[in-house]
């Protein structure tokens, strides 16, 4: 059961840390459907889940009358996801984590979700919406036809 | 919305005769974690628990904010003398694991068997 070019689906989330899980299980139902490599739906998975994260905690600064919108498009060989909230975008690039620098109390343990996005997606892009507001992350993971 | 993490303590002797502190975790590892994780780990006594084994056998679910607390738990060890070393991570999650560069603080093995027979 292959879905048609150029589905889109549409979760709406509350601002509240456990609700990434909902945004996470769409993105693998669909990149099931695709056709995805499972260890490629993990790498999904995670990219979601710590996108949403990021919308929740920075974007929407856990408001809960403040929703995070997550917006699946299937292309023929390609899912595209846009993780929005309210907030006014991220202002710095992802960094590599130094795992020496955090064991030495000289980088915070945590901030690993945006290096994780990128890591794990073939496109991340942080996009900063127009007057402060709906911001948005945009990932893309595409089909490895040769392998599938 | 997220699975309660639960954590216990076991006590093993390896085949070579050291004593190994086992911690099982079970549920979700992200931000609501942080008793079940550094607060289990805390209540080790640091004289006797040198050696830490960590059971991800029955977490499905890591985020950057349960990595954070693991990471923050191998500070701790390190500034304790304690060797941290982990198992039962799936495929994904020891990919993940070896991005971040926790591999290099805490060794991962594919089974609780292949660790107790390597410490």
């Amino acid at each position: 059961m292959n879905p048609p070019k150029a589905i889109s689906v549409e979760v709406r989330l509350p601002s509240r840390l456990g609700f990434e899980k909902v945004a996470m299980s769409t993105a693998s139902a669909v990149a099931k459907l695709m056709g995805f490599r499972e260890d490629r739906v993990e790498d999904l998975k995670t990219a979601v889940a710590e996108a949403c994260i990021n919308a929740i905690e920075h974007g929407n600064r856990l408001n809960e009358k403040l929703s995070v919108g997550v917006v699946l498009s299937a292309g023929e060989d390609e899912l595209e996801v846009k993780v929005i909230d309210d907030g006014k975008g991220m202002k710095s690039q992802p960094s590599k984590p130094d795992i020496d620098r955090k064991m030495h109390g000289e980088e915070d343990p945590r901030g690993m979700g945006m290096f994780l996005i990128q890591a794990l997606v073939d496109e991340a892009e942080w996009v900063a919406g127009t007057n402060g507001k709906s911001s948005y992350v945009r990932l893309v993971i595409k089909l490895d036809k040769e392998s599938e | 919305m997220q699975t309660e993490t639960k954590s216990r303590v076991d006590q093993q002797t390896t085949p070579s005769g050291h004593n190994v502190t086992v911690l099982r975790f079970e549920g979700d590892i992200a931000s609501t974690s942080k008793d079940a994780v550094l607060g289990a780990y805390q209540a080790l006594p640091k004289a006797t628990a040198k050696l830490i084994l960590l059971d991800f056998t029955k977490v499905d679910y890591i985020n950057s904010s349960g990595i954070a607390l693991v990471i923050q738990m191998l500070i701790e060890a390190s500034n304790s003398g304690q060797k941290v070393y982990a198992f039962g991570l799936s495929a994904h999650f020891t990919k993940v694991f070896t991005m971040v560069g926790i591999t290099k603080y805490a060794q991962l093995f594919s089974s609780e068997a292949e660790a107790m027979a390597a410490l």
